[in-house]
């Protein structure tokens, strides 16, 4: 029909331009699903690139650990740190244990924050599965662990020696996550 | 044996189903009356295959079969019968499986009634029809096959949701979906109309009953979905933007543009490029829905867990049907050539304002839900888009809409007169102010609440003055009955629906001013909320068919005599040990009293009480929208949307 | 019976998937978290209405009993009565969580697009309008009945 002119004709493949678009959109999607590296229900950290906030907990009884504070997260560091919330209630973070043990004997600070816990039932914890925290604060109230942005524990923390939030880890440190994405940050922030 | 049936009903449905594909298409490009007249019955067979397969897995439900996968994953022989039924449809496979249902039962819709469509406009709609039926057969059949076996059985299934076992959830998705597949009707005709090359008045009128019916359907699905929301999830909250429920508005805007722009094509001949686009557009979401609910590529609270392999799938389903619908819309709609210009001030000027305000709306619902996937692929932020975004980018948009819906309703064809239409409004417009004040005396300060009633009252006053107007009640009052008797139905159903929007627009507006308390009570105490006294009598136990509960007697008074007595309960599943709350409502259709039975500590209850002004009118309102509809779908001449077309139309 | 397919087996995987997931039920919450003061307890519930409860989905954090949503709950409650503005209270928990807390995203450079759509939809569509009265409006604007006889000499054309 010549009296459409080419002025509209482009208007008629916009549509098809849009849901093709759309279209490679959900495939990256969906090709991300299956890579990890899409994940409807991750949600990430505000505190990538900072310091700690500041706080000052109190350390366990009886657990012969100092508490912790901001102040310990702050640079110069002789090494990267790893914060790390967890309790005793918690399933995943049995399954996380092993691996912070590991770091510990390989020498990579794990300090602990406990959170929402009874001061027992922590101590049992890591007197059953061994201590692997050279400080754990307490944090019965669950402020700190707001002030850092944790959503559940665990979660994980790598702080670098300049005392900047290099990574956050939301969930169990499994061997494979320890392997694959914490040891060679590790290395980068030595 | 009953599952390999079902099963093999299924593939018999996708076999015919490839026929019906081809063969009535190929018979209308090669004018083969033969091939085009095979469309009807190949049309019936596959319902009655497709309708064998889900009789084979309700019966799979019923007789609670535990040797088939879907039955122990999603159902329990404790469950009450009317739950094992809707538990056929509760779950990914069964749904699909009844979305599929439903299509076929549609073609086979067109096959009996569209006697009057031309032959081959009939084969080609049926064809297109046959190519969606297929794409969907061979999806459940290759990555979600409801009949798949577990050998050895199972003791026993696993339940159903709890939540899911419910009356209203129960017709919820039959509902849905029949409106979703109502929009497949739609774009079968949008596609045989490029196809054919041609879409005139009569293709309006073809179009207009299928989009009307679907729109109806959708409007009671997505309220009964609303309402489900309301008294099931106990925080009194009706509509979350949840991208989920975003999936179903969206084809219910593309639905009601498209609605109201083949009223243009069937009268005036003009706007047709557009309307077969929206037709597009509306199945596009349909699907689109469909893709984001089971593909996993979405956090909602109502997605199916999923799998991925399945998302590739539909991803591939959404781009041949989308995609391709578009690239023949780009090659073919030149073809239909743009007829008629009109002057904006007139009913077709006004229905352009109204498509381009609901397309408006559309895109930034369709922005809003989409934008955080696209956000995360392309800079890797995560941003969430909640109420409050929706909530502000649309008002500016629907306000326009609702100003000018009764003004654009009693403009004439052709060329209006502003000023003539405003001054028959303008008791309306009064009326509508009149309360608008009355709502600022009584609720005082807040602004949108104010706003939306007086708008709401504008629509309602609006389409009464619409009516009052055509049956010339002011001029002619003697004979205002029989001329309203005489007025086609068409005229009353889209003066309903559109006072029905106002409607819930007065709901959604009291919802605004609605207050609550959270209070824990002993036994006989009383707390005081929105002029009422709410005296908890007690909590004690109660058994159901499939789980215990507790349930608190709370008394509510006012001024000392006793308005109701409410029974919320917090249930516990014996099946899988989930509680829910169900919470207890009273209301006397201009308010609602709604309390929620929280924890118990020693012998008080905590409980959260809701008063929520105007809340039913909101679902009565899309009731009222949807019977508004059915009423224009009943007129004689949709139905006579049947008589032979003009010659032109009917092949050589 | 059943011998035909009867081997499948349900993976917990694939059973898993089958399951609906649906938001965090009967959730009632505790009188004692509210605020006595009205004025201040609604003021801080519509602040908890525009923050995201981080491990539901799409819920706010007034509608959600997650142990987090009833701890931001507290906190915003707290703000508030230590007589914090609204937009103060918003950015303590933005600065903590993070964009994704926001239900009403920020306007920014990843969000210009989403909250330009009403404009860019609105502005397309009277482009595209105008675009098509201007052409049309170059043709000879045919009345009713010439419409007609031009639709059907299309016709015609198209037929043949």
């Amino acid at each position: 029909m010549s009296e459409t002119g080419k002025s509209r004709r482009w208007m008629l493949y916009a549509p098809l331009g849009l849901a093709a678009a759309a279209g490679a959109g959900f495939w990256v999607m969906l090709r991300g699903l299956q890579t990890g590296s899409y994940n409807p229900t991750g949600v990430p950290s505000a505190l990538i690139g900072r310091t700690a906030p500041d706080f000052s907990l109190p350390p366990l009884d009886g657990a012969d650990r100092p508490g912790l504070s901001a102040a310990d997260l702050r640079g110069p560091l002789p090494g990267p740190v790893l914060v790390n919330f967890w309790a005793s209630w918690c399933v995943p973070c049995v399954a996380e244990h092993p691996q912070l043990m590991r770091l510990s004997r390989d020498g990579v600070p794990v300090l602990g924050i406990n959170y929402k816990d009874k001061t027992a039932d922590a101590l049992a914890f890591i007197r059953r599965r061994g201590d692997p925290f050279t400080r754990l604060g307490v944090d019965e109230p669950g402020r700190v662990a707001i002030d850092w942005g944790v959503y559940g524990v665990p979660e994980s923390y790598l702080i670098d020696r300049q005392g900047i939030i290099r990574w956050r880890y939301a969930g169990p440190i499994l061997a494979e996550t320890l392997e694959n994405e914490l040891r060679p940050l590790l290395r980068r922030y030595a | 044996m009953i599952p390999e049936l079902g099963h093999f009903a299924l593939a018999l449905a996708c076999v015919l189903a490839i026929a019906q594909s081809v063969l009535p298409v190929v018979g209308a490009a090669r004018r083969d009356a033969r091939l085009m007249g095979t469309a009807v019955p190949f049309a019936l067979g596959q319902l009655v295959a497709v309708g064998a397969a889900f009789l084979c897995l309700v019966w799979a439900y019923v007789v609670n079969d535990t040797t088939v996968v879907n039955v122990v994953a999603n159902s329990h022989s404790a469950k009450p019968l009317i739950y094992k039924i809707s538990g056929t449809w509760g779950n990914h496979e069964g749904s699909m499986l009844l979305w599929v249902l439903i299509l076929s039962f549609c073609g086979a819709a067109v096959a009996l009634f569209g006697r009057a469509l031309p032959t081959a406009l009939k084969a080609r709609v049926i064809g297109v029809l046959g190519w969606i039926a297929v794409g969907f057969l061979l999806f459940i059949l290759f990555t979600s096959n409801p009949f798949t076996r577990v050998w050895p059985p199972v003791p026993d299934g696993r339940g159903l949701n709890p939540v899911l076992q419910d009356p209203g959830l129960a017709m919820h998705p039959p509902t849905l979906y029949f409106g979703y597949v109502g929009y497949a009707v739609t774009f079968a005709f949008a596609i045989a109309a490029l196809l054919e090359g041609r879409v005139d008045a009569a293709w309006g009128r073809w179009v207009r009953p299928w989009a009307l019916g679907a729109w109806c359907f959708l409007s009671v699905g997505i309220t009964m979905g609303s309402w489900w929301a309301y008294y099931e999830l106990g925080w009194g909250g009706y509509w979350f933007w949840d991208p989920v429920e975003n999936a179903s508005l969206l084809p219910w805007l593309a639905g009601t543009a498209l609605l109201h722009s083949a009223i243009v094509v069937e009268k005036r001949d003009t706007l047709k490029v557009w309307s077969v686009l929206l037709a597009i557009l509306a199945f596009a979401m349909s699907l689109l829905g469909t893709f984001l609910v089971r593909s996993g590529v979405l956090n909602s609270v109502h997605a199916f867990a999923n799998d991925p392999a399945r998302g590739v799938f539909i991803l591939a389903l959404l781009m041949v049907y989308v995609a391709g619908a578009f690239a023949l819309f780009a090659w073919r709609a030149p073809r239909l050539a743009p007829t008629g210009i009109f002057a904006p001030i007139s009913r077709e000027g006004a229905l352009v304002l109204n498509n381009l305000l609901i397309c408006s709306i559309a895109a930034v619902v369709l922005a809003g839900t989409l934008w955080p996937m696209f956000a995360d692929i392309l800079t890797g932020a995560r941003i969430s888009v909640g109420p409050p975004f929706f909530n502000s980018a649309t008002a500016p948009l629907a306000i326009p809409l609702v100003i000018a819906m009764p003004i654009g309703a009693m403009m004439p064809w052709k060329r209006a007169d502003l000023w003539a239409v405003l001054q028959r409004l303008w008791w309306a417009a009064v009326a509508a102010l009149a309360i608008g004040f009355v709502t600022l005396a009584v609720a005082g300060y807040p602004v949108w609440p104010v706003l939306g009633m007086t708008l709401a009252a504008w629509l309602i006053f609006g389409a009464a003055a619409d009516i009052a107007d055509r049956i010339a009640l002011f001029r002619r009052p003697g004979q205002a009955f029989r001329r309203a008797l005489a007025l086609p139905r068409a005229a009353w159903g889209a003066a309903i629906a559109h006072g029905a929007i106002g409607i819930s627009l007065a709901g959604i507006s009291g919802m605004g001013v609605a207050t609550d308390t959270l209070v824990q009570l002993q036994a006989g105490q009383s707390t005081r909320l929105a002029g009422y006294e709410w005296r908890m009598d007690g909590v004690s136990d109660v058994t159901g068919p499939n789980y215990r509960a507790r349930r608190a007697t709370v008394t509510v008074l006012k001024d000392g005599s006793v308005v109701t007595v409410l029974t919320p309960e917090r249930r516990t599943f014996i099946v899988d040990g989930q509680t829910t709350a169900e919470a207890a409502i009273h209301t006397n259709a201009l308010r609602d009293l709604y309390a929620v039975l929280g924890e118990e500590r020693g012998t008080a209850a905590v409980l959260r009480l809701h008063h929520n002004p105007f809340a039913p009118w909101i679902w009565f309102g899309g009731l009222a929208m949807a019977f508004g509809g059915m009423l224009s779908l009943s007129d004689r001449r949709m139905r006579v949307a049947a008589p032979a077309p003009k010659g032109a139309t009917v092949p050589a | 019976m059943g011998g035909v397919s009867g081997r499948a087996n349900p993976s917990p995987v694939l059973l898993l998937l089958l399951v609906l997931t649906f938001p965090a039920l009967a959730a009632v919450g505790r009188p004692e978290d509210r605020l006595a003061d009205p004025v201040l307890e609604s003021r801080a519930e519509t602040i908890g209405r525009e923050l995201r409860c981080m491990v539901c989905q799409n819920q706010s954090i007034e509608d959600s009993d997650a142990d987090l949503a009833r701890d931001l709950r507290r906190l915003v409650r707290e703000r508030v009565a230590a007589g914090d503005s609204d937009a103060a209270v918003v950015d303590f928990i933005h600065d903590r969580y993070g964009d994704y807390v926001l239900l009403k995203p920020p306007f920014n450079a990843v969000t210009a697009l989403l909250w330009a759509m009403p404009i860019i939809a609105l502005g397309g569509g009277l482009i595209a309008i105008f675009a098509r009265r201007r052409r049309s409006a170059a043709e000879p604007a045919p009345l009713t009945e010439a419409e007609r006889r031009r639709l059907a000499e299309l016709e015609r054309d198209g037929a043949a």
